[in-house]
């Protein structure tokens, strides 16, 4: 890989920064990881709210979504789990769909679905914990 | 492209592969990201529902309670359990670990193993406490 190796088209200022034709290095793959790890305990704690939460009545279900501790919990899980299902669907467009109208649509469709899921989820847990 | 389709051997295609379980789990892990991805739509009906009032939340809890309803919510538990199992799989592979092919084996074992028992554990001590 010296700069004399006349089969190298790419310019040492691109090997040096390493950020590769798609011009964001590895970022998609950090981030899958780093989402990934948080939502290890935060994963276990939604399961525990599933079970926790399934069958209770209207009152107890508001009151335990009332508990600040469940609800910022439940919010860094929507956070990073949202990111991560962005990533991580964005990876499975990118593998099978071929065709590049159809592709930048569903990339788009991504994000505005896990934009909306995201804001949905966070606006209705604020709205309950401010009991408004 | 070529107006005239020429005749070449094709490679040999997934149906002369016979299925490894690493293959499976894979695929699996794919397939149970995009339905939990999916299943957050569930998550957004229950709690616009709940920020909506009673009778909208009614109406939730009826349909989580419904066999189709309880089948989503064990199918999801396990799901989010697959994946987690098999993203800390990933987690060992990146590390370069756990590569020796009967360590392979002995991981995907594992890996199917240990989602069936937390998700069965988890739905036992749930509905006992329902």
């Amino acid at each position: 890989m010296s700069s004399t190796d006349k089969s190298n088209m790419r310019t040492p200022l691109s090997k040096v920064r390493g950020l590769g034709s798609a011009k964001d290095g590895t970022s998609h793959f950090w981030r899958t990881r780093l989402t990934a790890l948080a939502n290890i305990p935060l994963a276990l704690f939604f399961i525990y709210f599933i079970a926790s939460v399934a069958g209770k009545s209207y009152e107890d279900a508001l009151a335990f979504i009332g508990n600040p501790f469940v609800a910022v919990t439940l919010l860094l899980f929507i956070i990073s789990g949202v990111y991560h299902m962005k990533l991580g669907m964005q990876m499975i467009i990118e593998d099978y769909v071929s065709g590049e109208k159809s592709k930048i649509l569903s990339l788009m469709l991504n994000v505005f679905f896990a934009s909306a899921v995201g804001l949905a989820c966070v606006f209705s847990i604020f709205k309950i914990s401010f009991g408004a | 492209m070529a107006p005239k389709k020429t005749q070449r051997p094709l490679s040999p295609h997934l149906s002369v592969y016979k299925f490894p379980l690493t293959m499976m789990l894979s695929m699996i892990h794919r397939i149970t990201g995009a339905a939990l991805y999916f299943g957050t739509a569930l998550l957004v009906w229950w709690l616009i529902a709940l920020a909506s009032g009673g009778e909208a939340f009614a109406t939730v809890t009826w349909f989580m309670g419904t066999p189709i309803g309880l089948l989503i919510m064990v199918g999801y538990t396990w799901a989010l359990f697959h994946h987690m199992v098999g993203g800390i799989k990933h987690f060992l592979w990146d590390f370069g670990k756990a590569f020796e092919l009967d360590t392979v084996e002995l991981v995907a074992k594992l890996a199917t193993a240990i989602p069936i028992i937390l998700t069965i554990l988890v739905w036992a001590v749930g509905l006992g406490m329902a």
